[in-house]
């Protein structure tokens, strides 16, 4: 039987990891850093929020984006739940509805590495002429 | 809900939101006698006894987004509906305390779930949060503290896809060696 994995090991495997994390330290400069909300609640999480945090995470690293993904509310848009919020460096946040993972691909491919629009865009914070 | 695991991701958002330092999760399991407990307790802004009795209607929230809140009366109907009980306990200034009775073995009782994706994504996403996880069973107690991990891996929302791995494969692998109910 293989061994469980302990503290230990986590010790181990963040002490060979070092070199790595420093280099990506140095290259951080936050105004470069895409920012993404996930709405997690029980709406949110009911249709899958937590699969798409996850596979947010996982292929906005793959895709070696610099990225933070967080949790935030209900933005009272549980009609249209898994939603996120995505703030391009530089841009207003974009809250797009209905998230599964082919939607998330698509947002990551289209909208995050090469701006351009995709379906499925909440009017959560648009502005009008008088402000 | 699905699981017992994405009620606990929902109820932390909750702890969270009433500005929480620590929560305190705790998962007792006995097959045998038949008994699944799950309580969760926080240090959070707690509520006073008018909204206290409010807080298991799901026509009352807190929020101003919408007007109507789930996540308590959910796990609730869950509860019960295995014959079991749901207990809510708060004090103004000290904190919320839940506990959640369900019988093991009836096959209404939700399973765990993916409580080692939950776990990560609560520590990854909450990091102002101290998140303690102890699971019970006949078979012996797992603990996870993200105050431990943390002074390990440092921040963990910065910290590679490869510690977020790590972390799952070690929860899982310890809640399996004390025989976890799945």
């Amino acid at each position: 039987m293989n061994k469980i994995k302990s503290l230990d090991d986590l010790r181990q495997l963040r002490e060979g990891m070092q070199a790595k994390i420093k280099l990506r330290e140095s290259g951080d400069n936050a105004e470069n850093i895409v920012r993404i909300k996930v709405a997690m609640s029980t709406c949110g999480i009911a249709s899958g929020a937590k699969e798409i945090m996850t596979y947010l995470m996982d292929e906005l690293e793959q895709h070696s984006i610099e990225a933070v993904v967080s949790q935030t509310g209900c933005m009272g848009y549980c009609f249209a739940e898994p939603t996120i919020e995505v703030t391009l460096p530089g841009k207003d946040p974009i809250v797009f509805g209905d998230v599964d993972k082919y939607r998330a691909a698509e947002i990551i491919e289209k909208y995050i590495i090469h701006n351009e629009l995709v379906d499925g865009i909440l009017p959560a914070n648009y502005r009008t002429i008088d402000n | 809900m699905k699981s017992i695991a994405l009620h606990i991701l929902d109820l932390v958002q909750n702890s969270a939101r009433a500005k929480a330092s620590k929560v305190f999760i705790s998962i007792s399991e006995d097959p045998v006698a038949g008994s699944y407990q799950l309580k969760i307790q926080d240090d959070g802004e707690g509520m006073k006894e008018e909204i206290l009795q409010k807080a298991t209607n799901p026509f009352y929230t807190s929020r101003t987004t919408r007007r109507i809140g789930m996540g308590l009366p959910l796990v609730k109907l869950n509860a019960e509906r295995t014959g079991g009980s749901f207990k809510l306990q708060s004090e103004p200034g000290k904190g919320t305390s839940m506990e959640a009775d369900f019988a093991c073995n009836h096959p209404d009782r939700l399973p765990l779930g993916e409580i080692d994706d939950v776990l990560v994504l609560l520590a990854v996403g909450l990091p102002q949060l101290r998140l303690v996880y102890e699971h019970k069973t006949p078979g012996g107690t797992y603990c996870f503290d993200t105050e431990v991990i943390r002074e390990i891996t440092g921040n963990i929302q910065e910290s590679s896809l490869e510690i977020r791995r790590f972390l799952k494969e070690m929860i899982a692998e310890n809640l399996k060696d004390i025989n976890a109910e799945s």
